[in-house]
């Protein structure tokens, strides 16, 4: 049986390049809004999480920019930008 | 005065780079932007790449194109809870050159395809994101990219599912969550023998395999499983919309781990090392949903454009790609006999397009994402001939029922009226 590997060691995987600026923002005042919670459910690094007041959190190591928060919860909730040129995430195979 | 291009494609994907491929080998001038550190280096596929649709488009890059393995034999498996039903296809047709589809890998594929649009004369700038369209009395004119005003006569969006471009163009539709799939998947190493032993293949036979049912608990969409050379391609794709609904409340990546640790699966990868994990949104709204293909100075390509296509027992895209990217490149040609750029002349694009393979496909299949939607085909069917397989496959103690009678018990009349109303449905693909 082959190991399960948790997320975090799985993201480590990947090649990603740092960018001095989140490229992903959850909006001021929209910690708590419904539509942000879709993006615990859909995003597939798993980076979205909420904490003990209710508030979504974003952590931005390990975006793979695959844009579903983007599809899910839409742009009145998040500012959403592609990394600058040669940063994020940079795939080996894809 | 300040360089203009001909043309400049915004993303090196397939269908930046078969325009870039198809402009240059025609003497354009051509420039490529591309934020990734390499062609490729954002690009995510399933996948397996169908080439009788593009082969002529594009003549002399299949020989010696690095794709993976060719597909010799498809699966599907209707996966229950506690157990599953296989149906394996193998041909000899699929066997025999020029084979029809292979396994891919896009960082390796990209790179390649932009070094042979290199060649023919195509200008790439990789490391580089293109920000915002420049216009001119309402038309395109260039785009601004890292501070940098770029012009052309024509710009050619290729910039992937979430097209910025396209929408700073105004030629997007409003993003609906139904019209949008992700796919994420791991990347596992194996031995080639290991590969070839396990699923019964030779040489560079591949094998492909899709998974319906427990797989995404219902949802719609489902698993995949690809064999490359020395990898085998190990995902999900499922609906946005089903996967952000708390019915059942489940995290994605949780599927995907849960997938992994399957009998049907696990045996398939055991001992392999898991390299890469990615995850990419895809376009599956159909032809309802496709964007503006063209505007004033400005053409749309590839998934961009909304082009690909999910009608069950195959998801497409990359062959799309690749032939709109070549039809916006005819086009730009086309455009430039007449030194004419408006939307009007670009409007070229949609007729080559609806005469192609591309949108004859996206008008055939146009029933196919409201007929997929049906939940009884990710959770009931296969559930469903799982029990009537276990039924049948059982011998107990004592006497074993006849068969008919076995299956006629899940045969009630509303189940049959049930599955007369989703036949007819799908009578529509």
């Amino acid at each position: 049986m082959s190991e399960a590997i948790g997320l975090k060691a799985k993201l480590g995987l990947d090649v990603f390049k740092h960018d001095k600026e989140a490229h992903i923002k959850i909006k001021d005042g929209m910690q708590k809004d419904p539509r942000l919670k879709r993006a615990i459910l859909v995003c597939p690094a798993g980076l979205y999480s909420e904490n003990e007041q209710g508030e979504v959190e974003l952590t931005i190591d390990g975006c793979l920019e695959c844009g579903t928060c983007l599809i899910a919860c839409g742009t009145e909730v998040l500012e959403w930008h592609y990394p600058s040129g040669g940063t994020g995430v940079q795939f080996r195979f894809g | 005065m300040m360089e203009k291009f001909d043309a400049i494609v915004v993303g090196a994907g397939l269908a930046g780079l078969a325009s870039a491929y198809t402009l240059a080998n025609e003497g354009m001038e051509v420039l490529v932007l591309e934020r990734g550190d390499y062609p490729g280096a954002k690009n995510v596929t399933g996948g397996r790449l169908y080439v009788n649709p593009v082969r002529e488009l594009f003549p002399d890059i299949w020989k010696k194109a690095p794709l993976e393995r060719f597909i010799a034999s498809e699966g599907v498996c209707m996966m229950a809870g506690e157990r599953s039903v296989s149906i394996n296809y193998a041909g000899n047709e699929l066997l025999e050159e020029p084979y029809q589809s292979f396994s891919i890998l896009r960082a390796r594929f990209d790179r390649w395809l932009a070094k042979q649009a290199e060649r023919k004369g195509a200008m790439l700038v990789d490391k580089s994101r293109v920000d915002d369209l420049i216009f001119e009395d309402g038309k395109v004119i260039g785009v601004r990219a890292a501070g940098d005003e770029l012009h052309a006569n024509v710009v050619i969006a290729c910039d992937g599912v979430l097209s910025f471009i396209a929408e700073k163009a105004g030629l997007r539709r409003k993003v609906e969550a139904p019209n949008y799939a992700v796919g994420y998947k791991e990347i596992i190493e194996l031995d080639p023998s290991q590969i070839e032993d396990r699923f019964g293949l030779e040489g560079n036979e591949g094998s492909a395999r899709m998974y319906m049912g427990e797989v995404t608990k219902g949802k719609f969409g489902g698993g995949f499983l690809y064999t490359n050379k020395s990898s085998i391609s190990l995902g999900i794709v499922i609906g946005i919309k089903d996967l952000m609904e708390e019915k059942p409340s489940i995290e994605a990546p949780v599927l995907l781990d849960e997938f992994k640790q399957r009998r049907e699966i696990a045996g398939l990868i055991k001992g392999g090392e898991t390299v890469e994990y990615s995850a990419h949104v895809i376009p599956e709204g159909g032809y309802k949903a496709l964007n503006k293909l063209y505007g004033d100075g400005i053409l749309v390509a590839g998934d961009a454009a909304g082009l690909a296509m999910n009608i069950g027992v195959t998801v497409r895209g990359m062959e799309y790609a690749l032939a709109s990217g070549y039809y916006a490149a005819q086009t730009v040609l086309q455009a430039k006999e007449k030194e004419d750029f408006s939307a009007a002349a670009l409007s070229h694009y949609q007729t080559q397009m609806e005469s192609s393979f591309i949108l004859q496909d996206f008008k055939n299949f146009q029933e196919a994402p409201q007929v997929l939607e049906n939940p009884r085909f990710f959770n009931h069917y296969p559930e469903m001939l799982g029990n009537i397989m276990k039924d049948i496959y059982e011998v107990p103690a004592g006497s074993k029922n006849r068969l008919y009678p076995t299956i006629k018990q899940y045969m009630a009349f509303s189940e049959l009226w049930a599955m007369l109303g989703d036949m007819r449905k799908v009578m529509k693909i």
